[in-house]
């Protein structure tokens, strides 16, 4: 006959013999999700290079090309251009932030590492902290591209160091954004789709490539207060060795606020999704 | 004495203005393989989400292993395993990298997660797949690999959810095999299943679950005696004489015989086999010869008919 469930209560049970493991400290859990993001970067290399060929193609056709005619002479245009790359580079590798989250909440991989005892916000800052390992080979690629094509930073390795510093932290921060962009749209293209549609334009409507001086009076504001602008300005002053402190500090106060309210959503977000 | 490996009361949990869990009322017991039968939309994989503390319920009380599934959520995860309904395994990293990587997790260091890889990829037959890219593999190798994944450290209670949907006939019956393999070696297996027969030939106890209700709960045996009586399924020589047959079989059981679509059977319900015997004799002198014969128990599929008022997707798969 059938039983309905009958209410008692449960004691515990044990099976004698087990493996008992609380599982991994913060720590370990946070470097072994970092460390599978560093895998991914290893198996899926064209990911990055789809991305990073953007900036760099954009970096030699705007300095042969039009290089002379912006700036007098190729390698002066350069000079102020590559701090410009870099800094767009990194900008436009802060998706797959989203996207890498987006395809672990699709499919069923989110659940998995949920299931396991371990510090619940650990994939997130594992794949962030291996998120930096991307920034780093991406910026090596840059740095290496224009030293090839006779870029120098006049702030010297220290002057480099410093500008690589600076655009780490803001991408760091914009990482976040793209979490919760991650976390609350439907699918990987749109991830995408959102960056094509909105921080590449962004990204463009910057002085990478030109001086806003040089613009019509209407459109200079928006460039100039464009917070891209912001990064690409102190990027250039530490990498050549003229940067003012204010600016400097604009672009760490854009990245405090982007992380001040980031971070608490972001978190908010992954601890409620889909419950 | 055993205690039950989960123990809910009242279980809620809605989704806007949808009860996906409507009071389940669970108890399974320690030991064997129980499986949560139901159609799409069941609440079958929110169950397994809320008793394996990946969502919060929204109502009631469970117990998991003996701790309460909120307040000690995660030494509840510390003791169960759960493999989703979906992929739940990275596709860009090898099989190997997977589950060195749920090994660390877990705590294991570097050489320890390494050495239990090896150990559980030979066990599960993945050995010369190991250092390929899982999105290579087959879907009967991502399942077992899936699987591979919840016993790097051997839970206590494991959570399935559909292991075998997806699958064709021989990997199924592997997927068996193994969950046999693991419920000999003393761990509890919770699986949720749309097929009957799955749960027919794997679980000791079925739950039988309706829009976030338990409609039934027991074995096999006493789901299907609950529904009454089995049937008589006879297979003529000559099909010309079906008719006859099912004139004789009604007025001698004194029911409706059916007509399946094969023009050879007929089936008529029954009640004991003396009067199955009987019936089968009557045929006999009235010049009926048949090929074969079969009195059945009334299969799940009429349980789950009789219980749920619909029936379960098999149908429409099959
Ligand atoms: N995250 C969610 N948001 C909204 N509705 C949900 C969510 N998860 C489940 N539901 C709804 O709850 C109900 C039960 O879903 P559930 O996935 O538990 O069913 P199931 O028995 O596992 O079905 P299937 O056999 O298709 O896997 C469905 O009507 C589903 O649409
Ligand atoms: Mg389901």
């Amino acid at each position: 006959m059938i039983n309905a469930p009958s209410p008692t209560q449960s004691p515990s049970t044990t099976v004698p013999g087990r493996l008992e493991t609380r599982g991994a400290s913060r720590s370990a859990a946070t470097l072994a999700f970092a460390w599978r993001t560093a895998l991914r970067i290893k198996y899926v290399p064209e990911q990055l290079v789809d991305v990073v060929a953007v900036p760099l193609v954009f970096t030699v056709m705007f300095t042969y090309l039009l290089g002379g005619a912006l700036a007098g002479s190729p390698s002066s245009y350069l000079h102020s251009l590559l701090p410009g790359t870099l800094v767009m580079t990194l900008v436009l590798l802060t998706t797959f932030t989203g996207t890498g989250l987006r395809s672990d909440l699709s499919s069923g991989v989110h659940d998995r590492f949920q299931s396991l005892p371990v510090w619940r916000p650990a994939p997130l800052v594992g794949a962030l902290v291996g998120d930096l390992g991307r920034y780093l080979l991406a910026s090596s690629i840059v740095f290496g591209l224009g030293l090839a094509m006779g870029f120098r930073p006049d702030g010297g390795v220290g002057g480099a160091l410093a500008a690589l510093g600076l655009v780490l932290v803001f991408a760091h921060a914009l990482s976040w954004v793209w979490i919760v962009v991650g976390i609350s749209v439907r699918n990987v293209s749109a991830v995408n789709a959102i960056n094509i549609g909105v921080q590449l334009p962004l990204t463009m409507a910057s002085n990478v490539f030109v001086d806003p001086a040089t613009m019509p009076g209407w459109l200079r504001p928006i460039i100039e207060n464009n917070p891209i602008s912001f990064v690409v300005t102190a990027t250039r002053g530490l990498m050549h060795g003229e940067a003012q402190l204010s600016e400097v500090l604009w672009v760490l106060a854009i990245a405090g606020a982007l992380l001040v309210v980031f971070v608490p959503l972001s978190l908010y977000k992954y601890r409620t999704h889909r419950s | 004495m055993t205690h039950p490996v989960i123990h809910s009361q009242g279980l809620k949990k809605r989704y806007g203005n949808h009860k996906a869990l409507d009071g389940l009322n669970l108890e399974v017991p320690s030991g064997g393989v129980y499986a949560l039968l139901g159609p799409n939309g069941a609440g079958k994989t929110t169950a397994v989400r809320v008793l394996s503390t990946l969502v919060p319920p929204d109502g009631g009380a469970a117990h998991v292993l003996g701790y309460d599934l909120v307040r000690d959520a995660h030494t509840v995860r510390s003791k169960i395993a759960l493999t989703g309904q979906y992929a739940s395994v990275d596709i860009d990293l090898t099989g190997q990298e997977n589950l060195v990587l749920i090994g660390r997790l877990l705590g294991l260091g570097r050489a320890g997660a390494r050495r239990r890889a090896t150990e559980v990829l030979e066990r599960f037959s993945l050995t010369d797949a190991a250092a390929r890219q899982v999105r290579t593999y087959s879907g009967g190798m991502r399942r077992r690999l899936d699987l591979a994944a919840s016993l790097i450290k051997p839970p206590q209670l494991l959570f399935l959810d559909e292991p075998t949907t997806g699958l064709d006939p021989r990997s199924r019956i592997e997927l068996w095999t193994l969950v046999r393999q693991l419920v000999s070696d003393g761990t509890s297996v919770l699986l949720t299943t749309q097929y009957l027969d799955e749960a027919d030939q794997l679980a000791d106890r079925i739950g039988v679950l309706n829009s976030g209700r338990m409609v039934a709960d027991g074995t096999a045996d006493e789901l299907k005696a609950s529904v009454g009586g089995g049937s008589l399924q006879v297979r003529l020589l000559d099909h010309e004489q079906r008719d006859t047959a099912a004139q004789l079989l009604g007025s001698q059981l004194k029911a409706q015989p059916h007509l399946p679509p094969d023009p050879a059977v007929v089936e008529i319900p029954v009640i004991g086999s003396e009067a199955a015997n009987d019936a089968l004799t009557q045929l006999h002198h009235a010049g009926i010869d048949i090929i074969s014969f079969s009195l059945g128990q009334p299969t799940l599929d009429e349980v789950f008919l009789s219980l749920t008022g619909h029936p379960t997707a098999t149908e429409e798969l099959a």
